[in-house]
């Protein structure tokens, strides 16, 4: 039997789904012909209102503890949550809150399929005007994120088949697959030698290091200079010649932005770093394994936090 | 009275919901409604003026390069700079690509599935079984249409990502031009891939659309309204972008006329915000959240044009462009959508042909610490308008008027219909448990939300429906 899968859409632009439909080998035809049952998909399924909603009563019967729930924006709260509704269930609206409360207790496993699902992501951006959480917020169980604006259509089939075939994927410290968020953009970056060059691009569209334009490839896990977007890997955003801005972390937007700002310089007591100094600082931080009492005043609060969850080890203070 | 409702309202991108009242088998009055709040022109305040083409490119999914676009041009307008010439022809090409895969994909994967018998997995499975008339040959052509026009789509979203980076949210259109210098590779790849593409729209999709007129005559009636239409105009062309390759322009009863966007008003007596005393200017406009707000029942803002309820789309451009004007039916929005895939697709071929390797595709710019700033565009769904107005180097108002808010618009302040309400009069419904007609007009506007259907029939006493508390 193949896998139940059920992708709801809460609060959300539908951009995750439709990155899904961009993936290659294995395609759309072969995912719904071979590889899952994809019993509900809001954006592509055939069913609408009570035929929906026997689709979402039958995985809470028969399907309960069986189907992998994977739910595509964020939860909003605001107004008990009416800002967003999945549909009528008897004729009363059935709000995403209510939904993914009841569809995730009964799965199997849960993903957040986006930023929005994972961490809050742009719909819950300051001021969060609907009060949005992310799935992992209104659930109490372990959710599996996969996040990205909007996630790179293997990072989904990837983990949704690690699931089916090989059981959960190794995690980082925010629950993201390893596998896929397992270094920084910055690491990885075709460019990275004109980062410790000092080589920078002063405006879009140079094709240089985008550091200096603000690039956030230092603080973002994803294997984006890797992978590439979007099915046949032809480029990513700094191929492009134009700076990350971070999409997969917890802090995305709002502690990304401005866009095209760039990262605070690195300051040391008495000395100020400026950025073609900082790659070479980051490098030597982590092979001497420096700790976070010195490490913390290396760098500021946030970005600190952040490569450390990311890579699994905690901070250790003092 | 029996009252059925149809929620959740699927293959749209978004919530929202529509009541229908059905008197001897037919469509007698409609309420469109947004059940879908997400507040992002509150989102937009305080933020760096640069950042809104790449935020705002979150609203919407499927027509994301259509925003970057629309907050691009509110930008430039507003630090009053241009592009160069290859920057526009760059952007000109990524909002093509887009506009390529979201016609392709609504045709086939939202709009197609209406109309027939598919293949008995999920998610095709469970779904509507009437009104498919289609012979099995034609059916099963379809279905293998459909499964190609997937791979077309990514196809259009690979030439996207080939000159944005990635898509969705490509970051190829920014204020001040665009990012990927055109090199011979890069205009060979893009061409043999858009090829590709438009040899499925001539010779597939075209056909398609009209097998289906063939076999739903009806539906040529099924949908009509008055001709009342709006759109900004798109492509930019010409030395300075002046010109439009799509023209903008307001159909008044059919007629023609020039867009004066001093017209346009954001009513808002039917839906969930704090009252203005009279209906605003975009500009003026304020977006403040009013659940309790007594006869509302959206989320979705009225947008008027004078006094007239404008509808947005590929019909409206091609009206415009005199292009197809045979009338304003159900049919007539599926074939002029695919129509205008045709043309977009045709542009963009000689598009490439004019990039300029070498040449600049950015023009750098400062911020301007004070200023005001409109982007008006055509999407995929119609006009779309971003509003700006900077101060002390930060946003501090923003407005969108989408597409969807014109078409898929609540009653005004002078309880006049948005357009999907008023297409949806006359609708039949022969099968309340199956009500696939209602599925069929909605869907033919392509509008961007996940909606919901109240589907009412008259007899008994209809009590008022209540969404949202």
């Amino acid at each position: 039997m193949k896998p139940p899968v059920i992708w709801l859409g809460t609060n959300t632009c539908a951009g995750d789904s439709l990155s899904f439909l961009n993936a290659y080998d294995p395609g759309y035809q072969f995912f719904i012909n071979e590889l899952v049952d994809f019993r509900y998909n809001y954006l592509i399924g055939a069913a609408e209102g009570n035929t929906s909603i026997q689709i979402f009563e039958s995985a809470l019967t028969e399907l309960s503890g069986q189907y992998i729930l994977i739910v595509e924006g964020t939860i909003p709260t605001l107004f008990a949550g009416m800002c967003s509704i999945i549909g009528y269930r008897n004729g009363q609206p059935w709000t995403a809150l209510q939904a993914v409360k009841e569809l995730g207790a009964k799965a199997r496993y849960v993903i957040a399929a986006g930023t929005c699902a994972a961490f809050g992501g742009p719909y819950s951006s300051d001021p969060n005007p609907t009060r949005s959480l992310p799935v992992h917020k209104v659930l109490d169980k372990p959710v599996i994120n996969v996040p990205g604006c909007p996630i790179n259509p293997e990072w989904m089939m990837g983990t949704l088949m690690h699931l089916v075939r090989y059981g959960e994927p190794e995690l980082d410290d925010y629950n993201r697959p390893k596998l896929f968020y397992g270094e920084t953009i910055h690491n990885l970056c075709q460019r990275r030698q004109y980062f410790d060059d000092s080589i920078f691009a002063k405006k879009p569209g140079e094709p240089w290091c985008m550091y200096k334009l603000g690039c956030k490839g230092p603080t973002t896990y994803a294997d984006c200079p890797y992978r590439q977007w979007n099915g046949e890997h032809l480029s990513w955003p700094v191929k492009a010649n134009t700076p990350c801005i971070g999409c997969t972390s917890p802090e995305f937007p709002d502690g990304d932005m401005p866009f095209f700002s760039h990262l605070p310089d690195v300051k040391l007591p008495g000395i100020r770093l400026s950025a073609n100094r900082f790659g070479m600082l980051t490098a030597a931080a982590t092979a001497l394994g420096i700790g976070a009492h010195l490490a913390g005043s290396i760098v500021n609060g946030r970005l600190f936090k952040t490569w450390q969850k990311g890579f699994g080890t905690k901070p250790k203070r003092k | 009275m029996k009252k059925i409702i149809i929620g959740p309202f699927t293959r749209a991108n978004n919530s929202c919901a529509v009541e229908v009242i059905v008197e001897n088998k037919k469509v007698v009055d409609a309420r469109c409604k947004g059940i879908f709040f997400r507040g992002f022109e509150l989102i937009l305040r305080g933020k760096d003026p640069r950042d809104a083409s790449y935020l705002a490119q979150r609203i919407c999914g499927i027509c994301s390069s259509a925003h970057a676009t629309a907050a691009s041009l509110a930008l430039e307008n507003a630090a009053g700079i241009e592009p160069p010439r290859n920057g526009r022809l760059l952007r000109n090409l990524i909002l093509g690509a887009d506009f390529l895969q979201n016609h392709i994909r609504h045709l086939y994967l939202f709009s197609l599935v209406d109309f027939i018998t598919c293949p008995k997995i999920a998610p095709f499975v469970p779904s509507y079984s009437v009104d498919k008339r289609l012979p099995k040959k034609e059916n099963e052509a379809l279905v293998n249409h459909f499964f190609a026009s997937v791979e077309i789509g990514r196809l259009a979203h690979e030439l996207v990502a080939l000159l944005g980076g990635k898509a969705p949210f490509s970051h190829g259109i920014l204020a001040g031009g665009s990012t990927v210098p055109p090199s011979a590779d890069i205009i060979m790849n893009f061409k043999a891939k858009l090829q590709k593409i438009n040899d499925f729209i001539r010779n597939i999709m075209v056909p398609d659309v009209y097998l289906l007129a063939e076999a739903y005559p009806d539906y040529y009636e099924i949908g009509s309204r008055q001709p009342n239409m709006l759109d900004f105009g798109v492509f930019p062309s010409g030395e300075r972008g002046r010109r439009k390759h799509f023209p903008a322009g307001a159909v008044i009863n059919g007629r023609l006329q020039r867009v004066r966007t001093a017209l346009i008003k954001e009513h808002l007596s039917k839906s969930w915000y704090a009252d203005a005393e009279e209906p605003q200017q975009p500009s003026q406009a304020e977006t403040i959240p009013d659940i309790k707000k007594k006869g509302a029942y959206s989320w979705i803002k009225a947008p008027r044009y004078g006094k007239w309820a404008m509808e947005g789309g590929p019909l409206a451009r091609l009206w415009i462009r005199g292009d197809y004007r045979r009338g304003t039916g159900t049919m007539d929005r599926i074939i002029a959508r695919a129509l205008e895939a045709e043309k977009i697709g045709l542009l963009m071929e000689s598009w490439v042909n004019e990039l300029e390797p070498g040449k600049p595709v950015f023009t750098p710019f400062e911020v301007p610490p004070e200023a005001e700033g409109v982007g008006l565009t055509g999407a995929m769904r119609g006009p779309l308008g971003h509003w700006l107005r900077i101060e002390k180097g930060r946003i501090t108002h923003y407005q969108v008027i989408t597409p969807t808010a014109w078409n898929f618009s609540p009653r005004d302040n002078h309880g006049r219909r948005g357009p999907v309400e008023e297409a949806l009069i006359g609708t039949p419904v022969a099968n309340e448990k199956e009500p696939v007609e209602i599925g069929r007009v909605i869907r033919a506007f392509d509008v961007c939300s996940s909606c919901s259907a109240h589907v009412l029939s008259a007899g008994k006493q209809v009590q008022e429906m209540v969404i949202l508390p």
